[in-house]
């Protein structure tokens, strides 16, 4: 077997498998979980794992398997969120900036300079006291800050292909702008997207653990791995196993998300082909 | 191109040695931690900046808790809640409980070293009050008709009408007495006559405060120095200790254990409630049954228990144990746990089916939020459906305490001194601050009445009826006062507690 | 020169830009203050008076024009919180926060190079991928988790190290390194992640070329090729990332400096916004994005210098 061939495939085999897992995982989570994620049961807290509770409990006597189970669901939905707002926002912008050239891109490329140039937790952390906490508004607040990045993978996409011949065949026989925009240039790029998506997805999921860790982001009783990893440092030396599950939950989702993007990335950029 | 590495490598070496070099000449070794420095030396953490200096100007607690070793009033806090004389020797009060006179100490000097005299006593009052052309900065002395120097060693307060608390607006916490000569500066370069004179403030790091060795209470303090640290973050906190890098700071309660070998560790009753409350100007929260049935229906042993594993006083109306006489023990079980009675009480209010409701709490620390979802659960199981809504700090203040603009909130409220303040704080529709809108007419007129009352005694009575209203009334739910658990170094002794936030550091002693 | 100069245009275009979109967030952000900052036990009278001391009964707008006169003076303000002048409170923690980055980056290189090197003389051999697989997994952890547990498990084992606070480095060079290495590597782990990936991309694009074929043919060394040869071309592509990094640096010590309570900008920020400190906030901010953009720009010029080729572009 080639071995150069198994890199990619190891980056994409373990990318999906982690990914996946936590995909079924979810499922699952809608219609089943081995315990009540909300439900209480102080005398219970902080046991270690046994065969009823896999993970153990946390400081409510509360099922940490169920509840990393059910976070699945809050990191799909704010991971999908952000990156939906992210990439609506990111072609729009990048988009006409990159088919138009001129002042257009000059103006929004500064605007989006300056956007980059701040620090994304602390636009985060601003966005989200305007807009409150939740699912919802964290996703909007993790979307805007994937905006800059996103639109700028796109302007560089469009520059690009916006001069060649068969864009401007395609203008001598009057297709209109838009369609010329989104139905010939977009699907020239859109692996660059796919790819920049799944990264604005992982780093959703650390930004959403950032925010917890600040008192913010995902809040109760939605189960969030970053607000139980929170929680679970005051456990540090007590209950251990609290800390792991949310850790280990956050840390491979991301890494799946990493190693998918990679995989990717490796598939479409011609130069590492060897 | 071919120095291209090079080139990079100068530039790492020249942004370290900047960092290196802009430091140079700025050193007085401030930061240098650990209790191996000197030998009656400590290191306190505390976990935020204060918001001044100028003890005028100062409101927050955490403020206190730090400058009040700097400063005294005429009047000072003991540990039991009771006052004792300080920069006063002595005081008088009429028959008709309207002229206070004072002895001034005599002998007391400023850290500046100039003596401390009827003229600064007078300087101080005039600036509170605003009476000297300035503007009033504080309201607890509407009530004064005046305040003047009889002689060089006598001052005399004359009221409106009596007021039985009068005493305690007359500590460090609301009238340090400060020196005229230091007009203008007392934000920047504090002084006072406390046992510690101000040395340094770094923001964001420390501050420092040094021995006063002209102190007027022989022999004290023994410590020639002391660093409050700030750190904001509780579980770095208790590494600092373990790490020695601080001498003394409140242990998270789920963390007492691994402080117990090694570290003393004392309890002290806060003297705050724990409460979770609501907008009783909202319906249904207007409704009193309402109210007795959410009571009922929160587990406070579950919140005590997972919250503060366990090292919470559980409360029965807005008074801690930590206040002695003060408080009623009889309230205690007032609304004990039953699910069946709070729903039976959410019926006859005609709430049968429930209701839904949202709770707004701060993200400034987990409690809150913690304390929030056992509510949601608890409710739960009575029909009533509860959202969390969590917020920043600056918002909730905002929001909640002063825009009044929520419906059920979770929020421990500050312990004081003076039991008249613990009740009529918060509460009373006289108070500003009273964010639960709690109306009572019964209530109004007790807080009135035991202003007028100079008996301590049937002072007590009057404080204990109060608190059966509130009770009855469920003005709020009641859960409990938790406990600061303070972890210090076995080197460490002479800690004091108090029934409000103060690290007096008069007593304490390092042994080697 | 023009494009020096185009580029030094844009600089001060974002800058103001990001000053405008603080001044807009801060709009509508809700929260006050003087009430943040009083808390719940100041009374009516203390909170007019603070603001109109403060000049905050001012609108917004006001105080920002008037924020943009001091700017235009050089002065930054006082700020709200903590009442001096904001300069003041940023030239006291600078060096804090530039010397832990400057040691994150250092980490940075120091590893990832070598690394980076090694993994593309080995390319798709295991060690390679273990590699490869191995830097990703430091990308993905939380940042303060790691930090937690690096103090748990080094900072509270190794005597050398401080888990909280700064030591000035003119009080001692081993102190002010015990203060700021824990924290430097939490940042540095998922940088040293992308930096490999980069300097490993850079490198096996070289080794491709003729003139390395050429090197080799004439018999030297393969370590002479590398590091003089090689690794010298490569270093034009992976520059431009060093300017990315040190943006995810700068951004990465705020959270940092919060969990090993380094006293830095990054905590001072936290605080300011959390105070609702607009002056604060936007002398941090300027400062911060003066730095990333800087830094951009030294690293575009130090392109046009290495490879004159671009200025034609």
């Amino acid at each position: 077997m080639n071995i150069n061939r198994f890199s990619k495939n190891i980056n994409l085999l373990i990318g999906t498998l982690i990914i996946g897992g936590f995909f079924v995982l979810m499922c699952i989570s809608i219609f089943y979980t081995p315990h009540d994620v909300t439900a209480m049961n102080v005398p219970n807290k902080l046991l270690g794992p046994n065969g009823e509770h896999w993970f153990g409990t946390d400081e409510f006597g509360r099922d940490i398997f169920s509840r990393i189970m059910k976070g699945t669901q809050t990191a799909f939905s704010v991971g999908l969120l952000t990156v939906l707002i992210g990439v609506t926002f990111g072609v729009l912008i990048g988009g006409t900036a990159g088919y138009f050239g001129g002042w257009i891109d000059e103006i929004f490329m500064r605007v989006l300079d300056a956007l980059m140039a701040f620090p994304g937790i602390i636009l985060a952390l601003m966005l989200v006291a305007i807009f409150g906490p939740g699912i919802l508004n964290t996703a909007i607040a993790l979307g805007i800050i994937a905006i800059p990045n996103i639109a700028r993978i796109v302007r560089s996409g469009f520059v690009q292909h916006r001069d060649s011949e068969y864009i401007l065949s395609a203008k001598l026989i009057g297709v209109k702008t838009y369609s010329i925009m989104f139905r010939h240039i977009l699907p020239n790029i859109s692996s660059q997207i796919v790819v920049a998506a799944t990264v604005t997805f992982a780093t959703a999921m650390l930004a959403e653990a950032a925010l917890s860790y600040l008192g913010l982001g995902v809040q109760p009783p939605n189960p969030s791995w970053g607000r139980m990893l929170k929680d679970s440092q005051s456990y540090l030396v007590n209950a251990p196993w609290y800390t792991y599950a949310p850790g280990a939950a956050i840390t491979l989702m991301v890494l799946g998300l990493y190693m998918l993007s990679n995989a990717l990335r490796d598939f479409l950029d011609p130069r590492s082909k060897a | 191109m071919r120095k291209s590495w090079l080139f990079l490598m100068t530039i790492l070496l020249a942004c370290i040695l900047a960092a290196c070099s802009s430091e140079e000449g700025s050193s007085d070794g401030n930061t240098e931690n650990g209790s191996a420095g000197g030998p009656q030396e400590i290191f306190v953490r505390v976990n935020d900046d204060p918001d001044f200096l100028d003890p005028h100007k100062a409101t927050a607690s955490i403020s206190f808790q730090m400058i009040l070793n700097m400063f005294e009033g005429l009047m000072a806090p003991e540990t039991d809640g009771s006052l004792k004389e300080a920069i006063a020797e002595s005081y008088e009060i009429s028959d008709d409980g309207l002229v206070y006179t004072f002895k001034i100490r005599q002998g007391v000097k400023f850290h500046d070293g100039s003596d401390l005299t009827i003229d600064d006593v007078k300087y101080t009052f005039d600036r509170l009050m605003g009476t000297n052309g300035g503007e009033k900065m504080k309201n607890n002395f509407d009530n004064v008709v005046s305040a003047e120097a009889v002689d060089a060693t006598t001052f005399k307060f004359t009221l409106a009408e009596p007021n039985s608390n009068f005493l305690y607006s007359l500590t460090a916490l609301t009238s340090a007495i400060i020196p005229a000569s230091n007009d203008g500066k007392h934000n920047e370069n504090p002084i006072g006559t406390g046992p510690f004179a101000f040395e340094k403030y770094a923001p964001g790091m420390n501050l420092i405060v040094k021995k006063n060795k002209d102190y007027w209470r022989e022999g004290l303090p023994y410590l020639d120095k002391v660093t409050f640290v700030f750190q904001s973050d509780d579980q770095a906190a208790i590494m600092s200790l373990l790490a020695n890098e601080v001498d003394v700071t409140a242990v998270p309660w789920q963390r007492v254990n691994e402080v117990t070998d090694n570290y003393n560790t004392s309890h002290q009753n806060n003297n705050s409630s724990l409460v979770v409350t609501f907008n009783e100007t909202k319906a249904p929260f207007d409704n009193v049954k309402v109210r007795q049935a959410i009571a009922m229906a929160v587990n406070k042993d579950d919140i005590i228990d997972s919250v503060f594993s366990g090292y919470a006083v559980k409360l029965g109306s807005n008074m801690s144990p930590a206040m002695g006489d003060f408080h009623d023990p009889s309230l205690v079980d007032k609304y004990p746990f039953d699910v069946e009675k709070a729903k039976a009480l959410l019926a006859e209010a005609g709430y049968e089916d429930g209701f839904s409701t949202k709770i707004t709490v701060s993200s400034h620390n987990g409690i809150y939020s913690n304390i929030a979802q056992i509510v949601v659960e608890n409710l739960k199981a009575i029909g009533i459906d509860v959202e969390i809504e969590v917020v920043e700090w600056g918002i909730w203040l905002e929001r909640v305490y002063f825009g009044r603009d929520y419906e059920m909130t979770a929020i421990d409220l500050t312990g004081r001194p003076s039991a008249y303040e613990v009740l009529n704080d918060y509460i009373s529709t006289n108070d500003a601050e009273n964010f639960f809108r709690f109306n009572n007419k019964e209530f109004d007129q007790v807080m009135e009445d035991v202003l007028q009352e100079i008996d301590p005694a049937k002072q007590v009575q009057y404080y204990h009826q109060a608190q059966a209203i509130l009770a009855e009334q469920a003005a709020a739910v009641y859960i409990a006062d938790y406990q600061i658990i303070w972890g210090s170094d076995k080197a460490v002794s002479g800690l004091k507690s108090y029934p409000f936030w103060f690290h007096d550091m008069s007593e304490v002693k390092m042994s080697q | 020169m023009f494009y020096i100069f185009r580029r030094f245009i844009l600089l001060i275009i974002t800058v103001i830009l990001v000053s405008i979109i603080t001044f807009a967030v801060f709009q509508i952000l809700p929260g006050d203050p003087v009430r943040t900052m009083l808390g719940t036990e100041a009374d009516p009278t203390q909170i007019e008076n603070l603001r109109s001391e403060l000049g905050l009964d001012r609108p917004l707008y006001e105080q920002y024009t008037d924020w943009v006169k001091g700017i235009v003076t050089g002065e930054l303000g006082n700020s709200i919180r903590f009442s001096m002048p904001v300069k003041e409170l940023l030239l006291a923690r600078l060096p804090v926060t530039i010397s832990l980055a400057a040691i994150t980056l250092l980490i940075v290189c120091l590893i990832s190079l070598p690394l980076g090197m090694f993994a593309a003389r080995r390319q798709n051999r295991l060690s390679d991928l273990t590699l490869s697989s191995a830097t990703q997994i430091g990308m993905a952890i939380p940042s303060f988790w790691l930090g937690m547990m690096l103090i748990l498990y080094v900072g509270l084992n190794v005597e050398f190290f401080k888990i909280s606070g700064y030591i000035p480095w003119s009080t001692s060079i081993a102190g002010a390194l015990s203060t700021l290495i824990l924290p430097a590597l939490t940042i540095a782990i998922p940088q040293i992640a992308v930096n490999f990936r980069y300097v490993r991309t850079a490198i096996l694009e070289q080794v491709r070329m003729d003139y390395v074929r050429t090197i080799r043919s004439k018999g030297i060394v393969e370590r002479v090729v590398m590091y003089k040869h090689v690794l010298k071309n490569a270093m034009i592509p992976i520059l431009t990332v060093f300017g990315l990094i040190t943006a995810e640096i700068v951004a990465g010590t705020i959270i940092v400096e919060q969990v090993f309570s380094l006293p830095g900008v990054g905590q001072l920020l936290i605080t300011a916004i959390n105070n609702r400190d607009f002056p604060l906030v936007q002398g941090i901010v300027m400062y911060i994005t003066v730095a990333v953009v800087t830094i951009n720009f030294v690293v575009d010029i130090l392109y046009t210098v290495l490879d004159p080729r671009i200025r034609l572009r």
